[in-house]
């Protein structure tokens, strides 16, 4: 049975919301038998934080990398910029992941490279006229931005859980990219570590004034860090609205990620 | 059922293979070449691997000699030894344990590496960043595999030769140049060309399926450990094959 989607008044302004970034309709997307998600739709605006929270393997990790092609629903579209994901060719694709960032749950971070090469990789391939006094410069100020400049020659597993996820960030953020796709920041770090975590992000947007979804169900994660919070349930977008709406919601779907 | 289920993965394992392989061509014809990893791939798959197959080239030429023999001994003809062993050596034994050796090395290499960067997401990560994984992890593993084994198997020979002159040595005194005068006047072109044609072949399919295995890895730590084992199982069975199917041919173009 078909949810209809509920929808609060939100912290996102009218504004924000005609200069969607993100528009995401009727998606469907199945593996086998599973079919993780069923009608979602959603959009994000300019300059706006958007959580996902659903429970794990409800399909939010799933949905962001339909927005950056790494998967292609199989039925609905995903438009980023104005334009469907989907019919985009390898190029278009590679002009699209230059504005559009990827935070890894896992960091991904390049085992066998030092931090600096894992930096200079997406400069390297994204830009490829960018001189080498530039790289320098932007690799630079990437890792002033995480606090890490001593670690550039680092390998990463020589880093820490946390250093590793801010190594992450300053790699996803290097690029300066337009959109942030945040997949779980927060999970396997400790709860000190988490909050510096949040906060780099916050900070982060607030510098370059990014617009961003992040995928979590770390709810002092979503607190810190959402301007709108949109819950997954069963495949489709079951509720939008603030984090102060949904926390006071009677809804049981609602109430269980808030108890 | 059982083997209906068996026949039909069969054929989705050879399927899969041939896909992959066949994107292979498709990729590597349009530029951007990833010139700087393909160099990389060739020092860490050709010189890396320098030192245990001359190692194991040593010893098989070493072995070889000494068991040969005291058959030639037997039969009266002990001086056709540097003959045989060259020979056997050049044409078979050389090119097929280097191809094994190094489908033991470098496919399980390969296959762990990249089915370890699969389940960590680097490989859709390097997507992300702009990067063609198939063309910066396959493609030159692939073409470095392909280009290092002839190389290596040359090597791995001259070692074995030299081992199998020492071995000769043991029971007997031969000059050094006697010796390799009697493989070299014993050597015709049907001995290098079949040899040299699979070498080839062996190294493109130790990297084709060691970068199959490690690419399509999932099941997360475990899956990479079955990648890297499957990888080094299969690439010896398709040695084997291939072996098989170039004397064949070789021997109907009468390269033999």
């Amino acid at each position: 049975m078909a949810m209809e989607t509920t929808t609060y008044p939100s912290a996102v302004t009218e504004t924000q919301a005609e200069q969607a970034l993100i528009e995401i309709s009727h998606v469907f997307k199945s593996f086998g038998d599973n079919k993780v998600l069923k009608d979602f739709s959603i959009t994000l605006g300019k300059e706006e934080n958007l959580v996902v929270l659903g429970k794990s393997g409800s399909g939010k990790s799933v949905l962001i990398k339909c927005i950056i092609g790494l998967l292609k629903p199989d039925k609905g579209t995903v438009k980023v910029f104005g334009d469907d994901v989907a019919q985009m060719d390898h190029q278009q694709l590679d002009r699209l992941r230059a504005r559009v960032g990827f935070l890894f749950q896992s960091n991904a971070l390049y085992d066998s490279m030092t931090v600096r090469e894992n930096l200079e990789f997406s400069l390297r391939r994204h830009w490829l006229e960018v001189t080498e006094a530039e790289v320098e410069d932007m690799v630079k100020e990437a890792l002033e931005n995480v606090g890490l400049a001593y670690t550039a020659q680092m390998m990463p597993a020589e880093l820490s859980g946390g250093m590793a996820k801010r190594i992450a960030l300053a790699r996803t953020m290097i690029l300066k990219p337009e959109i942030i796709l945040y997949d779980e920041p927060t999970s396997g770090l400790d709860p000190v570590t988490a909050r510096e975590i949040d906060e780099l992000i916050v900070k982060l947007q607030r510098k370059y004034h990014t617009s961003s979804i992040i995928i979590s169900h770390d709810m002092k994660c979503v607190k810190k860090t959402a301007d709108r919070v949109a819950l997954l349930l069963n495949g489709q977008c079951y509720i939008t609205g603030s984090y102060d709406e949904l926390e006071s919601a009677e809804d049981n779907n609602i109430k269980q990620f808030f108890e | 059922m059982a083997t209906s289920t068996k026949t039909r993965e069969f054929l989705n394992e050879t399927g899969g293979i041939a896909r992959f392989t066949g994107q292979l061509f498709s990729v590597t014809s349009k530029p951007p070449y990833e010139v700087r990893e393909f160099l990389s791939q060739c020092y860490s798959i050709g010189y890396r691997s320098f030192s245990l197959i001359g190692l194991t080239g040593f010893i098989m030429g070493l072995v070889l000699t000494m068991q040969l023999r005291p058959s030639l001994v037997y039969y009266g003809v002990e001086s056709k030894l540097p003959m045989m062993v060259g020979i056997a050596i050049v044409r078979e034994i050389g090119p097929v344990i280097t191809a094994l050796i190094f489908a033991g090395k470098i496919g399980s290499s390969i296959g762990a590496e990249l089915g370890s960067m699969k389940v960590t997401e680097q490989i859709d990560a390097m997507e992300v960043s702009g990067t063609n994984p198939y063309k910066y992890l396959v493609a030159t593993r692939v073409l470095a595999a392909t280009l290092m084994l002839p190389i290596l198997t040359v090597l791995s020979d001259a070692i074995g030769l030299f081992g199998a002159y020492i071995g000769v040595n043991i029971k007997a005194v031969t000059s050094f140049r006697l010796f390799f005068t009697q493989i070299f006047q014993n050597l015709q072109y049907g001995d290098l060309t079949p040899a040299f044609i699979k070498t080839f072949l062996f190294g493109f399919a130790v990297g084709m399926v060691g970068c199959y295995k490690g690419y399509n890895s999932n099941k997360g730590t475990r899956g990479v450990g079955s990648s890297a084992n499957s990888a080094v199982v299969l690439s010896s069975v398709i040695i084997f094959i291939i072996d098989l199917l170039v004397v064949q041919v070789t021997d109907l173009l009468g390269l033999n």
